[in-house]
């Protein structure tokens, strides 16, 4: 028995409470099956969402961020969702400049009764994230003590 | 320069014996050469201090923020880019000021002419027809004032007022001779463990000192997210990770309204150039929705607007 463990990486993911958030519980309900290395927060809103939000999650060591609301003119408050994916492209290139890879960090709209679909790019996340590793940019950690963790696991 | 600086004076003088502004706002000369401060002259007597060089870097739009009384102020292109960006988002009304255009000759960077002559001693630098001379103890010598040019002024686009009441001088050339689509976002070719490595290489000298933040026409912010305690996005140490997240939501809250006036860069005491992180956001909002902030009163800035068909290639399909 000596095969390697599969690095299982921690996802955070900003769902909104209109649409994203139900898609994950209907496919909870439907007892669809996704990974589960995904943590929910649930947002009001993605036009909610602020940078911040996202960088504290990869300062707290999260290995990628996951951000979902609805389709575009299904927005609960009109035009949140419009707002933020103006602000999303911006933040991912910025992100993606600096160094960060491309595969940390996603974005998509998934409706509330889109389960199959939530299933689908949940399983999508956790394979990009996963290929990538764990994180080791941005991250507010004490250095020696966490690589010491890393490698006693 | 010497017949600007009159005029400057003169019609700063005009305006507050005829009561027609409270305060008028510009430049005088620092403590120590090459550095220039702003100067408030509330007094016909104060305007006689007002000075006028290649060494204005401050952006002066920063002091209208939250003036109830009638202000002048003495602006260059990006200056008035600035005052147009705040009148945008109401910080500031258009008929509580009073814009003394002026064209800007491009500024020079005191650390670029220090690095000229290194080791030496400068007493006073002067300005010639695209030369400074500069002399110190036993020595004059004379410097290309091209060579020393500050990044951001070699390739800007509107060295002229954009907006204005009263002209001072005459308008001269737009551009610096630069190309910025050439010159931004100087990583973008790199792969991302070199980017990352350019990245902590820039920001490594960062104290936190916040000067850049201070010296930001755009930071108004009664609270600034530095500032947060509860809970804290941002922690305040010189901790490597804690200086990334600072630049990074620095940069991100410029998105769209930076108008590369270089304030932050000439403020900066470790000399850390953070053009290179803003230079990158304001190409993408260039190229994706296509528009340069600033150039109009009734504009609204490109993030809080909306287009049903802005670009979505980003996201996952």
């Amino acid at each position: 028995m000596t095969e390697q463990i599969q690095f299982q990486p921690r996802i955070t993911a900003f769902l909104c409470s209109w649409c994203s958030y139900g898609a994950a519980d209907l496919a909870g309900v439907s007892r669809m099956q996704y990974p589960p290395n995904i943590r929910i927060i649930m947002i009001p809103c993605t036009g909610h969402m602020n940078p911040k939000f996202i960088l504290q999650a990869f300062r707290q060591g999260v290995d990628g961020v996951w951000v979902s609301g609805c389709h575009p003119g299904d927005c609960h408050y009109v035009s949140g969702n419009l707002f933020a994916r103006r602000r999303f492209v911006v933040l991912k290139n910025l992100l993606e400049y600096i160094g960060i890879e491309p595969g940390r960090l996603h974005f998509t709209w998934i409706s509330s009764a889109e389960a199959g679909r939530f299933q689908e790019k949940a399983r999508e996340v956790v394979h990009a994230v996963q290929e990538l590793g764990p994180i080791s940019r941005l991250v507010r950690e004490i250095g020696p003590v966490r690589e010491a963790l890393r490698q006693e696991l | 320069m010497l017949e600007l600086i009159e005029q400057i004076r003169d019609n700063a003088r005009q305006l507050l014996e005829e009561g027609k502004v409270h305060c008028v706002i510009g430049y005088r000369q620092g403590s120590i050469p090459m550095r220039v401060q702003p100067h408030f002259a509330y007094s016909p007597e104060e305007t006689d201090k007002m000075t006028w060089s290649c060494f204005c870097t401050q952006n002066l739009a920063k002091y209208l923020i939250g003036r109830e009384e009638p202000t002048a102020i003495l602006a260059q292109g990006c200056v008035t880019r600035n005052i147009a960006g705040l009148i945008q988002e109401n910080q500031v009304k258009r008929e509580n000021i009073y814009i003394l255009g002026i064209n800007s000759p491009g500024m020079v960077d005191y650390r670029k002419v220090q690095s000229k002559l290194p080791g030496r001693v400068i007493h006073e630098v002067l300005e010639e027809n695209g030369h400074l001379l500069v002399r110190g103890p036993g020595y004059e010598e004379k410097i290309l004032k091209r060579d020393v040019k500050r990044d951001n002024c070699y390739t800007c686009n509107h060295r002229n007022p954009v907006i204005y009441d009263q002209l001072i001088g005459e308008k001269g050339e737009e551009t610096g001779g630069g190309n910025i689509d050439k010159v931004a976002a100087p990583w973008e070719n790199l792969g991302p463990d070199q980017r990352w490595a350019k990245f902590q290489d820039t920001f490594k000298d960062c104290i936190r000192c916040y000067a850049c933040r201070d010296a930001c026409p755009l930071c108004y912010c009664k609270e600034c997210f530095v500032d947060e305690s509860k809970p804290q996005w941002c922690g305040k140490t010189v901790d490597e990770s804690d200086v990334h997240t600072f630049h990074i939501l620095r940069a991100f809250h410029c998105a769209g309204r930076c108008t590369d006036c270089g304030a932050c860069e000439s403020a900066c005491p470790m000399g850390i150039k953070m053009r290179r992180l803003t230079s990158k956001i304001e190409k993408d909002i260039r190229q994706m929705f296509g528009f340069s902030p600033g150039l109009d009163t009734q504009e609204s800035p490109p993030l809080s607007v909306y287009r049903p068909d802005d670009p979505e290639e980003f996201m996952l399909k």
